[in-house]
């Protein structure tokens, strides 16, 4: 290390009590900003799990929809006029609504029916027990093995269910890569079984799921859908559309925007002024210097270095805090919400490295103001 | 006839404007010599300070020169006078400003460190230099846990880490007993002061006089009188 930086480095952090304090501050408004981005995130995840889990490329859907779970029937020429666009080398229908189970003991669990296009099966789940072929067998259901799961009893293959006054065979127990968001079991089954066993209104295919010939021509089947009346929207459009829903449509936007403003406040309240404090104490050893013959930018490169060093050791921690907390949710809850995503761990070194540019340009402000002359003078 | 260290010539140093200005150096002119311990003595206010300051190359006069062994210091742009501090003086200051989180050997070695010089290399200089002014043993102590005396040793151990050839001292006894600062003077004086370096000192403590080679007197900005010292 530089022998400049690291007598910056050895008077910050010598001075234990404001080092300490400093690193608290900065720690303690990474952890708040990053945990409650996380959650949200890990909220927006979780409303998409539908589109994550069936994986498929392209989703046609009413204009309408909002969020992949208030799905608009659409009749069933949209799915073949999308099979004929130019461009789509597949498209199947997908169902996706709820039902009510009534288990043993007579009460009611809503659940989550997910059907499957009966040829392909397309957007099948990965299964832990059973084969993906009994689905075709008499009332066959999969189960997702989630955090739902208990909610149905901890069904096991063989397991009968009364969905909507119908039997239900469980046939297989499945897991998929993100957990829903409302809190209630998924079953897998057939598109026609689940159109049979569950009320529709006129219209029964929930959304259109397409793969395309080829990335340049998604834009072609956009408007040849949008043409049709309808919406055609990539797998990362459709979690993005949902995640605005939730953002702005919800409230849920403005209270994140509100916390992170918060934990910004507080962070840079407490380092910021820790930091002035610091620099306050030792500025007539800083004149000190400037007078033995530091040259300002030196001054201001030890200012920086402390300042950029604290912030970002406070942002490690503050990540680190974060993590733990999820990491130890998780034992207890497998499929709580919260994430840390490289967008979150953005804002919080957006956060840090705004809160070190305003603490050190103080710093940089009253060092450089300072005259060695005073020094002498006392 | 011994080398010219500093000559001021015309210096002239007044602070505000107007009703307000305050006349702090009135044609200063000065020469000080290599091998000398020059004494600037007067009552407060005299401009003792001020004129410490425009020598040493920190507070820059409304006119008038400054030549350190030739060189007109205020001719030089701000980077260059830093260096000019950093290579030809060292400071004593009057409340020493040691940074009570660095230990007396890192304090002692801030001068070679701000020179660039690698940190290893300049923490053992500078404990060479703290056993010369009798601080043997005592280098990774925190300066809190000296008494004033030593605090003073260890300022002049940083003074003289870099091998200035000028010694500035503000008041190097004002914040010590009379003993001690009698003693720190006398260790300055046949130690520190040598036919290749010149001690300018500021001082109001005549206790001390006995060091000066020479003692100029100053009052109302202006240098009144000269007298030679007793050492």
């Amino acid at each position: 290390m530089n022998g400049i930086l690291k007598l910056a480095y050895k008077l910050l952090v010598n001075d234990k009590a404001k080092f300490t304090a400093l690193l608290l501050g900065i720690t303690f408004a990474v952890f708040l900003m990053m945990f409650i981005t996380s959650m949200f995130i890990g909220v927006l995840n979780h409303a998409s799990a539908t589109v994550i889990n069936i994986g498929a490329s392209m989703w046609v859907m009413d204009p309408a929809v909002q969020t992949v779970a208030n799905s608009v029937g659409m009749p069933d020429y949209v799915l073949d006029a999308v099979r004929s666009m130019q461009g789509v080398k597949y498209a199947v229908p997908l169902y996706s609504g709820g039902a009510l189970v009534k288990l043993a003991d007579g009460t009611y669990q809503s659940v989550t029916v997910v059907g499957l296009d009966d040829t392909s099966l397309f957007g099948r789940p990965e299964l832990v027990e059973g084969k993906i072929e009994d689905i075709y067998a008499e009332n066959g259901f999969l189960v997702v093995q989630d955090a739902e799961f208990s909610k149905l009893e901890n069904p096991h293959i063989g397991s009968e269910l009364e969905l909507n006054d119908h039997r239900a065979v469980i046939v297989g127990i499945a897991k998929v890569a993100s957990s829903g968001l409302y809190g209630s079991p998924t079953l897998y089954t057939t598109y026609e079984r689940a159109v049979q066993y569950i009320p529709n209104p006129r219209y029964t295919i929930s959304y259109v799921l397409v793969e395309p010939k080829s990335a340049s021509d998604i834009p072609r089947i956009k408007q040849q859908v949008e043409a049709l009346g309808y919406r055609a929207r990539t797998k990362e459009e459709f979690m993005q559309k949902t995640a605005d829903f939730f953002i702005y449509q919800t409230g849920g936007g403005t209270n994140i925007l509100i916390m992170t403003v918060i934990s910004f406040i507080v962070g840079l309240s407490i380092s910021g002024q820790t930091f002035y404090t610091f620099i306050l104490e030792n500025l007539e050893r800083f004149g000190a210097l400037k007078a033995i013959g530091t040259k300002s930018r030196d001054l201001v490169g030890m200012i920086l270095f402390q300042a950029t060093f604290t912030a970002f050791t406070g942002y490690g921690l503050g990540v680190g805090l974060c993590v733990l907390l999820i990491w130890l949710a998780r034992l207890r809850l497998p499929s709580y919400a919260a994430m840390v995503t490289y967008t979150n761990l953005a804002l919080g070194f957006g956060m840090v490295a705004v809160i070190a540019g305003i603490s050190s340009y103080v710093g940089i402000r009253r060092v450089l103001k300072i005259e060695p002359f005073d020094i002498f003078r006392g | 006839m011994p080398q010219v260290a500093i000559q001021a010539k015309g210096l002239e140093k007044w602070f505000g404007e107007g009703e307000a200005k305050t006349i702090a150096l009135r044609d200063v002119e000065l020469e000080t010599y290599f091998g000398e311990m020059v004494y600037i003595v007067g009552p407060s206010g005299s401009g003792k300070t001020t004129l410490l300051s425009v020598l040493s190359g920190i507070l820059k006069p409304n006119a008038g020169n400054v030549l350190v062994e030739g060189t007109d210091i205020w001719k030089l742009g701000a980077d260059d006078l830093a260096d000019f501090r950093l290579n030809k003086i060292g400071f004593v200051f009057q409340d020493f400003h040691l940074f009570p989180r660095l230990t007396t050997a890192e304090n002692a070695a801030i001068p070679l460190i701000l020179k660039k010089k690698d940190w290893d290399e300049s923490i053992h200089e500078a404990i060479n230099y703290l056993e010369i002014v009798g601080l043997k043993g005592r280098s990774e102590l925190p300066p809190v846990k000296l008494s004033g005396g030593e605090q003073q040793r260890v300022a002049i151990a940083r003074a003289m880490v870099s091998k200035p050839d000028i010694l500035i001292m503000d008041e190097p006894t004002a914040s010590l007993d009379g003993d001690t600062g009698n003693a720190i003077l006398s260790f300055v004086h046949k130690n520190v002061l040598n036919a290749n370096r010149c001690i300018v000192v500021v001082t109001h403590d005549n206790r001390i006089y006995e060091f000066a080679s020479r003692i100029l007197h100053m009052e109302d900005g202006r240098l009144t009188g000269t007298e030679k010292g007793a050492a």
